[in-house]
């Protein structure tokens, strides 16, 4: 059973209000960088969320997903709670990972969200992993690793398909064709048409479809985790798609001109989608509006949530290294403190 | 800090080589807790490239003892997975010289996700390699790289120097949830001594032992330089009294059995097969002089590689691997 059904009209205006969710989340977030309230480094994922969003309604809330630097989308898809996720994003201890994670490492165990990555290639190996767990315990999970089609490049990338096809792991590959890695076009780092043609030298099941509509990724991805469910292994998909921002916050964007946005734009994954709810009687211009308002407050309200809550103490720096701690960081971490460099 | 094992019945033993030790802990772990499983180049129908795991594939089938592709960024990074999401996989990578190629899952997946998630979850993955030159296998398989992952935060890191150690740190391994790097010197697979049968036995990740008591002076072995250094003290017994530590683990590292031998003796020899820049030696040698600077009454030594590679022809690989003769020398420069 997936967790959303795109049969049913519950199930598609959840989707819809998903993805709405993910572009205001990342629009804003995109603001709050530009603001300086959020350090580091942000990717937003605006543009893209047909893939996250049907990718995830295909699969149970029991299934995992790893995920990429780009990851804000795949959490919201997963269902995971924007408050805690803004938390993280602020720093705050309250986020997913106390504050130590951040937009690039949001990750939720609990909801089988093995972590968004900051190393482009690395969540293959993982979901092949979480595959492995699933079919050595006899377990019913899925895992679904999202790539981008730069990470296709990446050797561990190859391995972790190779592995799960060699033993009929129940694993999902979806690679985010969004036509970049950072400034450099995918086809001048890739000497194929299509990235789902990789497919064929693992002799597993290669797709492309086309990643501005939710629903042909869901169907895609609904079929491949059947497939990866009766343990006939993997599927490698390849979701054709677009960034409309840079490839991270501030970036300048030489590489491209507004006109090329503007011809994905036009094709809007949750324009096109919420027309087509509207035309067949799912929902009106008026639910549709009171949806994006919805949607709004809830991020203004995960906005206000990050910012009312607490910092970590600095010694919590000190936490979290290992299940049975080693006297190394306490001693070292007390001297600090005796010098008044760090902690209380 | 207590030398012995505390936590089972240690007075029946038998004798094993540090090959079946191993083989012994991985059997009983993989008997008593359904979510080990070991996979590896190899480790199946073949036994394993050094026979570590012959017989397990025949009692414990291909599910729990997988053949892998030769691929180490794949499984070692499959093993960060499976350790996240409920499995206690226990990897091996065929040489450690091979480590760099999963450099990846282990320094930024396996290391990090514990403390970057904010703790919440956990990592119980060990990945098994073989250390070491003294067999003629040249710079590509004889490597000593223990000192990359016990300096690496996350990662935990032993050593073992007896069968014993190494049966009773192993299981200690498998069953941490905690990513547990374990070495093991390819010279000493052959190295027979007692070992406790007690499926409860278990040692301490971060104890080192006192192997043999002395007054004159301490030498801290690890791995293979433990029996020639016990060796060494018996040579030396009547002339100089040797007290010899096998350190066991290197991350955690147990100062506190170290600093008590020092204060005792007042000198220290550090023996460890790894090159003599940046590595263990300078650890323990850095606490020492940290802990125990005013019990000190002579320069500390170090015994190790000469940070060079291990090279191929034997009057070359006997130049550089250290041995006994050279721990001999280092007591001789301080006693
Ligand atoms: C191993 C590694 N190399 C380089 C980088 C720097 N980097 C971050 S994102 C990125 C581009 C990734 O492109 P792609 O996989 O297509 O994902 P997208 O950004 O398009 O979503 C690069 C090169 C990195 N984080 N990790």
């Amino acid at each position: 059973m997936s967790s959303i059904s795109i049969e049913d009209t519950d199930g598609r205006r959840e989707i819809l209000r998903r993805m709405l969710t993910i572009r205001e989340f990342d629009s804003t977030a995109g603001d709050l960088f530009a603001d300086g309230e959020i350090p580091g480094f942000v990717h937003l994922y605006i543009g893209e969320e047909a893939v996250a969003v049907g990718a995830c309604a295909a699969l149970d809330e029991e299934d995992y997903i790893t995920s990429t630097h780009r990851g804000h989308g795949h959490c919201i898809a997963k269902g995971l709670d924007p408050n805690r996720m803004m938390a993280e994003l602020f720093g705050r201890r309250d986020g997913y990972c106390n504050g130590k994670g951040g937009s690039m490492h949001i990750a939720d165990v609990e909801a089988n969200m093995l972590g968004a990555n900051g190393i482009v290639g690395a969540g293959p190996p993982l979901a092949t992993g979480a595959a492995l767990t699933s079919q050595f315990k006899g377990e019913d999970r899925v895992a679904l690793a999202f790539l981008g089609d730069g990470a296709v490049a990446q050797g561990q990338v190859h391995e972790a398909i190779n592995l799960a096809a060699t033993w009929d792991l129940p694993a999902v590959f979806l690679v985010e064709n969004n036509h970049f890695g950072e400034g450099t076009p995918a086809d001048e780092q890739h000497n194929i048409e299509n990235l789902s043609e990789t497919a064929e030298s693992y002799n597993i099941p290669g797709f492309t479809v086309d990643g501005m509509d939710v629903t042909a990724v869901n169907e895609a991805v609904a079929e491949a985790r059947d497939r990866a469910r009766n343990g006939e292994g993997p599927t490698l998909i390849e979701a054709d798609t677009y960034r409309y921002r840079g490839h991270f916050e501030g970036d300048p964007e030489p590489y491209r001109d507004e006109e090329d946005v503007q011809q994905w734009r036009d094709r809007d994954p949750i324009d096109t989608f919420a027309e087509r709810l509207i035309d067949r009687g799912d929902l009106t211009e008026e639910e549709l509006d009171e949806m994006r308002s919805e949607v709004q407050a809830e991020i203004e309200a995960a906005v206000e949530y990050a910012r009312d809550a607490d910092l970590p103490e600095p010694s919590e720096a000190y936490d979290d290294m290992f299940g049975e701690p080693v006297p190394e960081i306490e001693q070292f971490a007390s001297r600090l403190r005796a010098d008044g460099a760090g902690g209380e | 800090m207590s030398t012995k094992p505390e936590t089972a019945s240690t007075d029946r033993t038998e004798t094993l080589t540090v090959r079946e030790a191993i083989r012994a802990a991985l059997r009983e772990e993989m008997e008593q807790d359904e979510d080990v499983f070991v996979m590896g180049e190899d480790v199946g129908k073949f036994g394993g490239v050094l026979d570590v795991t012959d017989g397990l594939f025949e009692q414990f089938g291909g599910e729990r003892v997988r053949d892998t592709p030769i691929s180490e960024a794949g499984f070692v990074g499959a093993g960060v997975g499976a350790a996240a999401t409920g499995s206690r996989p226990v990897v091996e990578v065929m040489f450690s010289d091979f480590l760099g190629v999963a450099g990846e899952q282990i320094m930024n997946q396996m290391s990090k996700m514990r403390y970057m998630f904010g703790g919440k979850i956990e990592m119980p993955v060990t990945v098994r390699t073989t250390e070491g030159g003294g067999m003629g296998a040249a710079s590509q398989h004889s490597g000593t790289p223990h000192t990359w992952f016990a300096h690496f935060p996350g990662l935990k890191a032993v050593t073992p120097g007896t069968p014993a150690a190494a049966k009773g740190l192993l299981k200690s391994a498998i069953r941490s949830n905690d990513p547990v790097f374990f070495f093991e010197n390819k010279m000493m697979y052959e190295q027979s001594g007692e070992v406790p049968t007690d499926p409860g036995y278990t040692l301490p990740i971060g104890e080192a032992s006192v192997e043999r008591e002395g007054e004159d002076v301490t030498v801290v072995a690890t791995q293979r330089l433990v029996g020639e250094s016990l060796d060494v003290a018996d040579d030396l017994a009547g002339e100089t009294s040797v007290e010899v530590i096998d350190l066991r683990s290197l991350y955690p590292l147990d100062t506190d059995t170290l600093a008590d031998s020092i204060r005792k003796t007042g000198r220290m020899v550090v023996a460890d097969e790894s090159p003599l820049s940046y590595g263990v030696h300078a650890e323990v040698i850095t606490r020492m002089v940290e802990n125990e600077f005013f019990s000190l009454d002579a320069p500390l030594q170090r015994v190790g590689v000469p940070d060079t590679h291990i090279p191929f022809s034997t009057p070359l690989e006997d130049e550089v691997v250290p041995d006994g003769d050279d721990v001999r020398d280092a007591i001789s420069q301080v006693v």
